[in-house]
């Protein structure tokens, strides 16, 4: 990462938590697991549980359609880490791959439903240009969206135009295939605590 | 507090830890970095970037910071109040648009 300290500024305990990881995994941890090691107080304690309650808390979105909206957010962002990331965990989460890459390829022609395909575009927008008005909500509305479902695709959105952006300045270095498969399965099990 | 209150309650929390939590840059440099505003230049490059292009930083950017006398800590600590900042706007954005989409005139905003 482009900061030294998120390489090798961790303390001993911490360091010798990645080194047991690394050793049952056989992978190195991810630099989006290790970020948030980093001085917790500050950003990673705080940031875990805000992510874990907009992607695994309460709602009407299952698990599947929220890591395809982080998949779709990091995509509007070209922040490669997290749509490595993410399109790999919605691909398992609705055991269907080609189903995340058509909405990552073409939103409009993708198969996905009215409410969901609504919600993506908002989304989209407001990652974009930073801003949405009450037209595009009463767009999202007029899908069967509930307002409820709005706020939680909003909380995902936040969270994933966090987490990208540091995975983009810090520079987050990209897994292969089959480590983000892995990191896919790790967080379909434990989530983001 | 209700289920539909738990997401933003925990939002708040990062917002307040970021923003004032201890750290070694000062309060009001990680409040310009949280608000992509006034910035001073060496470091306006990078905060912009991660506002608005955060795709586009590279390592120079961080040269550049690092060169004006800031630690890594420092940077580390407005890199993110940038990131939480510009998602932060976005999040109330939405939270408002959907206020007034239906009628609800409850205080809308995540912060």
């Amino acid at each position: 990462m482009r900061l030294e300290i998120l390489n090798s500024g961790y303390r001993p305990g911490t360091r010798l938590l990645f080194a047991t990881i690394r050793m049952f995994s056989g992978r190195p941890l991810p630099d989006a697991a290790k970020l948030v090691f980093y001085r917790p107080g500050f950003y990673g304690a705080a940031a875990k549980k805000f992510t874990h309650e907009a992607m695994r808390g309460p709602s009407a979105w299952s698990v599947a359609d929220r890591e395809l909206m982080a998949a779709f957010v990091s995509n509007v962002n070209e922040s490669a880490f997290c749509v490595g990331a993410h399109t790999a965990t919605a691909g398992q989460a609705y055991r269907d791959r080609a189903k995340v890459q058509a909405v990552l390829a073409d939103l409009e022609s993708a198969p996905v439903e009215h409410g969901l395909q609504a919600t993506l575009r908002m989304l989209g927008k407001l990652t974009r240009e930073g801003k949405v008005g009450a037209e595009d909500m009463r767009d999202v509305l007029s899908a069967g969206v509930s307002p409820q479902q709005i706020e939680d695709a909003l909380a995902v959105c936040a969270a994933f135009n966090t987490t990208g952006r540091l995975a983009d300045a810090f520079g987050f270095q990209l897994l292969s295939p089959e480590d983000f498969e892995a990191g896919a399965r790790y967080l379909l099990k434990r989530g983001y605590k | 507090m209700p289920a539909e209150d738990k997401k933003r309650a925990a939002h708040q929390v990062l917002v307040e830890r970021v923003l004032t939590g201890a750290g070694k840059a000062s309060p009001e440099q990680r409040a310009r970095a949280f608000r992509n505003a006034g910035v001073p230049p060496p470091l306006q490059a990078l905060i912009g970037k991660v506002a608005t292009s955060p795709a586009q930083v590279t390592d120079a950017d961080f040269a550049a910071a690092k060169a004006s006398g800031l630690s890594e800590d420092q940077l580390f600590e407005l890199v993110v109040a940038a990131a939480v900042g510009q998602a932060t706007r976005m999040y109330d954005a939405g939270l408002a648009a959907l206020a007034e989409a239906t009628g609800d005139e409850r205080p809308g905003n995540a912060t």
